[in-house]
């Protein structure tokens, strides 16, 4: 659990926050709707999840309910594993 | 005589065929034209009993639902102007608007009154709201507030009259509303339906929210001339693969949209070539289409007819442009923005305001019956807006600089000021400037926008009060509490200090570069 939250923090830190200090990014800090993770971004993360976990994200799950923090996205990747 | 008002325009449908279905929303049912006439008949009974008058200003704060749609049809009934305010943007910034133009009722969705209310009181706006519920069952009565028993007659409005006011991003930090007459959107949807030929047959999308300017045509074509209205949800509007299952599911005829989610649909859309039979029409408006992009949805999806609209919310789409089958391979050039739709007029003038000669760059000027009025409360601002005409006639400044082709076409070149197009949305740099500005740690910033493959890409740079870099997530996140998401810029940069020309202004060619 811990392990995949890490993996997904350094993807977004490394993606869509270049020079950010990794403790800002907290567990529960909003991805899409403090702008972090646009649509086209947003995109890139499930690609990445799917790939990276061997999961599959349905198009109704990629949704702001699913994807807004990393506690949510870690939750979303371990029901499915 | 012709129809003058927006509610009489949706009833003379209505009455044509009661059964047929007037909005589908994907999720949660339909409505008939009978039924949505007999819910805006509701909501007009309550706006009465209110003390709602003719010309009183509501605001409409739901997202895009049948019950949303039943309440603006309900407010334009009782000859009262809508204010749709973004049910997904900044609670300070809805609240202003509502309190900006003075609205004497709010139609607030019930999950939005708990942040507003409060916003509300802290700005000394004493706003009565009425609570709806978007249930399970789409435009079920039940959910909508309103008053049963005898209605009131509808109210008519003369061409002249106020139907609604969309707000859209002010140089000055705060959003100005763009005041819209009955006449302007009728001469719009009747111009709308000479070109593009709507029958009861047709199934538009619905994709804009009701505060972007595009949701005029979503609403009005379909409901004034008997098609049938299908809504895209906010959440399922920023999928492709989600709008692809929709376009097929309801057979959709006409698709419009922002270029941005139609350049998602084609890279993104579906791993199958695209099929969509029934589609007959793909309208786009609200920013540059890139070529690549067009022409790979294209080749995607080759039967529909393509169309690029331009226009600026004060006017309405003012010329419109047909883009031809098989885009050829080596055009890299965006296509034009068109030729002046059949019911305007359009000039192209130098910087002191007198005509350009055929196939100089100038700025677009235009008149005639789409034209807003002006901006709420900005007298100054409105005046500035327009210039008149040697023939006396009133003339709107686009702010965009074209140039005219010899067939009378129109090509966009860019603005005059420093405004910018984002998924469709106008953003005025200044307003993004003016938010970055209030976050403590910064001392100055400017923000600019370059083109990207993917769009238009807003730059903040920053030069903060210690000298250092400040957090991306605080950034963005006092941004996003502050301007709707597309404002929020999407690179920061940090220097030492901004750079100055020598007349010690804020060099924003240099920092044009440096973005």
């Amino acid at each position: 659990m811990e392990d995949t939250q890490r993996i997904v923090k350094d993807f977004i830190l490394a993606q869509f926050l270049p020079g950010e200090d990794p403790a800002a990014l907290e567990p529960t800090t909003p991805l899409v709707t403090s702008a972090i993770l646009d649509s086209l971004a947003t995109m890139r993360l499930v690609s990445f999840l799917e790939e990276r976990f061997g999961i599959q994200v349905e198009a109704h799950e990629a949704s702001v309910d699913n994807l807004n923090t990393l506690d949510l996205i870690t939750a979303l990747v371990r029901s499915k594993r | 005589m012709p129809t003058a008002d927006l509610f009489t325009a949706f009833a003379v449908a209505a009455a044509r065929q009661p059964g047929a279905i007037a909005v589908v929303d994907p999720d949660r049912g339909s409505v008939t034209f009978g039924e949505l006439e007999a819910l805006a008949t509701r909501i007009h009974g309550l706006l009465a009993l209110r003390g709602v008058r003719p010309g009183d200003r509501v605001a409409i704060h739901v997202q895009k639902s049948i019950e949303g749609i039943a309440a603006i049809l309900g407010v334009l009934r009782a000859g009262a102007v809508y204010i749709p305010v973004d049910p997904h943007g900044p609670v300070p910034r809805n609240a202003f608007i509502m309190h900006d133009c003075g609205v004497a009722l709010a139609i607030v969705e019930r999950t939005l009154q708990p942040l507003l209310a409060p916003e509300l009181a802290t700005i000394g706006a004493d706003i009565p709201l009425e609570l709806v519920e978007l249930g399970r069952d789409g435009g079920g009565v039940s959910n909508m507030p309103g008053r049963d028993g005898p209605a009131p007659a509808p109210v008519a409005r003369g061409a002249d009259d106020l139907a609604y006011v969309l707000y859209t991003s002010g140089s000055t930090g705060r959003p100005k509303g763009v005041m819209l007459t009955h006449g302007n959107a009728l001469s719009f949807v009747g111009w709308c339906a000479g070109v593009f030929a709507p029958t009861p047959a047709d199934r538009f999308s619905s994709h804009a929210p009701f505060h972007f300017d595009l949701s005029i045509l979503d609403l009005f074509l379909p409901l004034t001339r008997g098609s049938t209205l299908v809504l895209v949800s906010h959440e399922v509007g920023k999928d492709p693969a989600r709008i692809a299952e929709l376009v097929a599911a309801h057979a959709l005829t006409v698709w419009y949209s922002a270029p941005s989610i139609l350049t998602l649909l084609a890279a993104h859309g579906a791993p199958a070539p695209l099929a969509f039979p029934s589609l007959r029409l793909v309208l786009f408006a609200g920013e540059v289409f890139p070529v690549k992009h067009l022409r790979a949805l294209q080749r995607r999806l080759p039967h529909p007819r393509y169309f690029n609209l331009y226009g600026p919310t004060e006017t309405n789409v003012c010329t419109y442009h047909e883009i031809p089958p098989d885009i050829p391979e080596e055009r890299t050039d965006p296509y034009p923005i068109g030729r002046t739709c059949e019911n305007l007029m359009a000039r192209v003038v130098a910087p002191d305001l007198g005509d350009t000669a055929r196939g100089e760059e100038g700025e677009l000027l235009i008149s005639g019956p789409n034209v807003m009025v002006g901006y709420w409360g900005l007298e100054e601002q409105s005046a500035r807006a327009f210039v008149s005409g040697p023939d006396g006639r009133r003339w709107y400044r686009t702010g965009d600089l074209v140039v005219e082709a010899p067939d009378g076409t129109f090509t966009f070149r860019g603005r005059r000021d420093r405004m910018v197009k984002k998924r469709g949305y106008r953003v005025e740099l200044g307003e993004v400037e003016a938010c970055v500005l209030t976050h403590p740690a910064v001392a100055e910033a400017a923000v600019v926008a370059s083109a990207t493959e993917d769009g238009v890409r807003i730059t903040a740079v920053i030069a903060s009060r210690d000298g250092g870099r400040i957090s991306l997530i605080a950034l963005k996140r006092h941004c996003a509490e502050r301007v709707p998401l597309y404002m929020v810029p999407d690179q920061f940069l940090f220097v030492p200090a901004l750079p100055r020309t020598s007349t010690d202004k804020t060099d924003y060619q240099r920092i044009q570069e440096m973005a």
